[in-house]
């Protein structure tokens, strides 16, 4: 092993864990602007990162290990999917570690334990965002794997790295296919980042939230660490997003000389996704409950009908 | 004389005797008969999987023909590297079992006596080693028999409820028709090899060379495939499972979930690659159907269970349908002359039936220390068992990690193999299956996501939160023989998690002769780390990588965020600041499983009924509001009411010839006389 790949690696982690941030900033402030309220900048999820890392921690009477232990495994899933995307480069020595079914199990862990945290403690809320949760998770995750067998299908690999090589390498042809499963790819990905109109990230009225019921008991510490996962998740998912169907201007070879340009490029995508996120989320209400199924239920009959056509079609 | 593997794999089961002898000697010491017996029970089983490992890793195929048996029909054993496999997994389940009924068996003492139910766990043991063994249709099935029977006297054990007798008459009935249709099986095949008129071909070896008609082979297969699907539970003819497994004490449904279904899964194996071997590609279409339905349904079904093992048992068919969709993709791929793609679907279906057993073993077991612990089976009373008992809490969180497919346990691994192979379908020929299997690969994707739903709510309503009953019993945590059975078990699953590639070349035999192509010499190309099937730009995976990275993160963030002492402050659970909070309105099973309830409801047939008492002068306001709700079974309105009414409706009118008079009775005699002669001139 090169090892320039594992500085490369380790810069695209460090990357992740800085930008993450930052891009949640990004899209707090355009949605701040778009209805009308100052924003609090572009640098306030460092700011309440810093804020919570530097208190002390509250803990319910009865917590058990497995809610003091779900914030570092959550974060650490979300670091170690961060190393196998693609994200600045395709040369990654993480990459052949997982393809892209581990990484959607990753993230199914991380969902796992939080669920499992969420009835720790013993409250009302607790159990009823991890009861949403699941629910909207066992819709959502075959859906999101139908879209991306069909991305696999189309380029002939499971695994990330390689399916943005063959895109990149122009061996890759726009399919129908591929538009099912990227418009299937867009409604999961926001079920499972948790925005509008699945799940509202900046509520806590009762009846609404489902990922805040489930961490409403941390502080401290313990919530620094699932917030910053939970900035990582959306990151990852735009850059898993980027990755299975516009890579361009990554940096293809293992060599530092490509990174900045890949940098920029990554950035510019990251800021016209955020813009799209904010229009979707102040565009719409937030749903129902028990509407979510008609929404991922389109979801799945989206990737689904790609799938159909890439095995009829092509 | 050279000692071969079946010899060895012999011993094992007339140790198993030996402990039934032991168990009527001593039956007058029970606390000693029990360390005794189930110690014996563990040497056995080691014996048997040394035996399976030796023959597995060897590639040996050892026989021996025993002079017992019908005159002129002896017993013929064969342990080749499938029968290995299986003896493998099978011993190394019991072996783990054996260990922990040392401690859990104890809980009966003082109750009533044990001898009995040592006396059958043996026969049960013994009957599946011999399954496995068996190589001709007259010991296999005596062998199911033994291995039935023992089963139904160990589901009625406590059989002082009623629930238990019919769970165990259930139970019987559809083992015996599942039987009968094996034993039909067998005759078609046995009676086209050598003819009907003798006897001679009985051997498993006449079948294999007989050439089958392909309308025979057909009654053959779907005969030997109802038989077996009866024994593991495929939907829709597995009723009896969630109603016999819960009722057995718990070390026996760790067995019975564990490895007894796995039995069916080698006959499915043996009678389609191994007896018959040539098959048309819709066979594989049928199993994959039918496995299918029974992943989605089992898992559906036991989300809406309340009582953990029942929930379990439920989970069974769960995996007894992934299993089989391995295999009815390998059925289908081999039907099409793909023996690269139809190994990696039978290694998929083979390594899940390992993982099956190990982590449906360890559950079972952490269910029966739950049970030996509260004395209670319904995880609405229960809540908070991670405070009382942090070991069995520690175990079962690995099963259901394990069964849920999240990595780097080993139930992921089995599923990512499976849809890899699921992945590798478009160079089928045909334009039909090249439909139904993308399908089938969103179903397991949801499968896969229901499980997790389902074991979050079983692992948080039972061991997280508060205890939900109204008198909380003295909880105690589970003794060391059953910590140990129960931690061996968790270690396995986290090895066939990490190092499947080790696991996947140390079975690699099996496809060899069964399809003709290995799978290793493109799973471990790049070592023991990677799993690669098919090639390493497919489809890469480490399950090792993966354990160690998330280990490295983890700790690192840990030290990293504890280098400045923080205080960590106990504080009652904040209330919202009404009155004070109780433990009854944390989310049970029941409500947990609400949303999905609501979803996929018109699965089931659902009751559910709310009856408010006004407070007197109040209206609005309810003194008292009962909430009633029953979830049934759908299957056994559509097809088993009948059936029974059918049955009944029969009896009834063939009772009309009871008459209780003497002169009836001699007409019938006469009746028949004259008919006989008439026919039978």
């Amino acid at each position: 092993m090169k090892p320039e790949l594992v500085i490369i690696e380790f810069l695209q982690v460090a990357a992740l864990l800085g930008l993450a941030p930052a891009f949640a900033g990004w899209v707090k402030m355009l949605k701040c602007w778009s209805q009308g309220r100052t924003s609090p900048g572009l640098l306030q999820p460092y700011r309440d990162l810093a804020k919570l890392l530097s208190k002390d921690v509250v803990l319910a009477e009865n917590a058990s290990w497995i809610f003091r232990f779900t914030p570092y495994l959550v974060f650490g899933t979300a670091v170690l999917a961060g190393g196998i995307i693609p994200i600045l480069s395709i040369d990654l020595p993480l990459a052949p570690t997982a393809d892209v079914i581990v990484i959607v199990a990753l993230f199914a862990i991380a969902r796992f334990f939080t669920a499992l945290a969420g009835m720790d403690i013993g409250t009302a809320f607790g159990g009823m965002g991890s009861s949403r949760e699941m629910m909207i998770a066992s819709l959502a995750e075959p859906a999101m794997l139908m879209a991306i067998f069909t991305v696999s299908l189309a380029n002939r690999s499971t695994s990330l790295s390689q399916i943005v090589q063959v895109i990149y390498s122009g061996q890759s042809v726009i399919r129908p296919s591929l538009a099912f499963a990227f418009l299937a790819f867009v409604l999961i990905a926001l079920a499972e980042t948790g925005r509008i109109p699945v799940d509202n990230p900046a509520t806590h009225l009762e009846l609404t939230m489902v990922h805040e019921a489930m961490i409403l008991e941390y502080s401290g510490r313990h919530l620094a660490l699932v917030e910053w996962a939970g900035m990582m998740k959306l990151f990852l998912f735009v850059a898993l997003g980027i990755a299975s169907f516009a890579p361009w201007g990554i940096a293809a070879r293992g060599s530092f000389s490509a990174l900045p340009g890949a940098l920029v490029y990554m950035a510019l995508k990251l800021g016209l996704v955020g813009t799209v996120i904010v229009l979707v989320e102040t565009g719409l209400a937030k749903m129902r409950l028990f509407r979510l199924p008609e929404f991922l239920g389109a979801a799945f009959l989206l990737s689904t009908l790609g799938m159909l056509s890439y095995f009829i079609l092509d | 004389m050279n000692l071969t593997p079946v010899d060895i794999a012999g011993s094992s089961v007339l140790l198993l005797f030996l402990m039934v002898f032991v168990a009527a000697v001593l039956r007058n010491s029970q606390r000693l008969l029990i360390t005794l017996s189930f110690s014996l029970a563990s040497v056995a089983s080691l014996l048997a999987v040394a035996a399976g490992i030796w023959t597995v890793s060897g590639g040996i195929t050892s026989r021996v023909v025993l002079l017992m048996g019908l005159p002129d029909l002896p017993f013929h054993l064969n342990l080749d590297p499938l029968a290995g496999f299986f003896l493998t997994v099978v011993g190394l389940l019991s072996f783990y079992v054996s260990v922990y009924s040392i401690g859990y068996i104890r809980g009966y003492l003082g109750q009533r006596p044990v001898t009995s139910l040592i006396i059958f766990y043996a026969l049960f043991v013994a009957g599946m080693f011999m399954v496995v063994l068996a190589d001709d249709a007259l010991f296999f099935l005596v062998s199911w028999e033994i291995m039935a029977a023992a089963s139904y006297f160990l589901v009625i054990f406590e059989n002082e409820h009623i629930e238990n007798r019919r769970a165990a008459f259930l139970y019987m009935v559809v083992a015996h028709v599942g039987a009968i249709a094996i034993l039909l099986s067998f005759g078609v095949m046995a009676g086209l090899a050598g003819g009907f008129g003798s006897f001679n071909s009985y051997t498993f070896d006449a079948m294999r060379q007989a050439q089958l008609p392909i309308e025979w082979a057909t009654a053959a297969f779907l005969l030997a495939f109802l038989g077996f699907a009866a024994k593991a539970g495929v939907v829709p003819l597995h009723v009896w499972l969630p109603e016999a497994h819960p009722v057995a004490p718990s070390n026996v449904s760790a067995l019975m979930s564990g490895v007894m279904l796995k039995t069916a899964i080698y006959g499915i194996i043996r009678v389609t690659f191994d007896l018959i071997r040539d098959f048309p590609w819709w066979w594989g279409a049928f199993v994959l159907v039918l496995g299918l339905i029974s992943a989605v349904m089992g898992v559906l079904y036991a989300l809406m269970q309340h009582d953990l093992k029942r929930l379990l048992a439920y989970h069974s068919v769960e995996n007894i349908g992934i299993i089989l969709i391995g295999i009815g993709l390998a059925m289908i791929f081999r039907s099409f002359e793909m023996p690269l793609l139809a190994a990696l679907a039978l290694i998929a279906g083979l390594y899940h039936t390992m993982n099956h057993a190990m982590f449906k073993g360890l559950l079972f077991m952490g269910a029966g220390a739950v049970l030996h612990a509260t004395k209670e089976r319904n995880m609405e009373e229960m809540g908070g068992l991670i405070h009382h008992m942090p070991w069995t809490a520690a175990l079962f969180l690995i099963g259901c990690i394990s069964i849920s497919a999240l990595p780097p346990f080993n139930g992921f691994v089995s599923e990512w193999l499976t849809f890899q192979a699921f992945l590798l379908s478009p160079a089928l020929p045909s334009p039909l299956i090249r439909l139904l299997i993308p399908m089938g690969a969103a179903l397991l994707a949801l499968t896969g996501a229901l499980a997790a739903a389902c074991f979050v709510k079983a692992f948080g309503v039972t061991f997280l939160g508060h205890w939900r009953g109204h008198h909380k019993p003295h909880i105690h945590e589970a003794n060391w023989p059953m910590r140990l059975g129960m931690i061996f078990a968790a270690f396995t699953c986290l090895c066939l998690g990490v190092f499947p590639t080790l696991f996947i070349e140390w079975m690699d035999i099996i496809p060899t002769q069964l399809v003709g192509s290995k799978l290793a010499a493109s799973a471990g190309a790049y070592g023991w780390m990677w799993l690669t099937p098919v090639s390493y730009e497919r489809a890469s995976y480490s399950g090792s990588i993966v354990f160690a990275g998330i280990l490295v993160v983890v700790l690192a963030a840990y030290l990293l965020l504890h280098v400045r002492p923080g205080k960590i402050q106990r504080v009652p659970i904040w209330d919202c600041g009404f009155e004070k909070i109780n433990s009854r309105m944390q989310y049970n099973a029941t409500s947990f499983s609400m949303p999905i309830r609501r979803i996929f409801g018109h699965l089931f047939s659902i009751k559910e009924t709310v009856t408010v008492t006004p407070l007197a002068g109040h209206a609005a306001f309810p003194k008292r509001l009962h909430y009633y709700l029953r979830v049934r079974d759908r299957f056994w309105g559509w097809i088993y009411r009948p059936i029974v009414e059918l049955s009944f409706w029969v009896s009834r009118r063939v009772g009309r010839l009871q008459q209780g008079r003497i002169q009836a009775y001699l007409i019938y005699s006469f009746l028949t006389i004259i008919v006989l002669l008439v026919f039978l001139r």
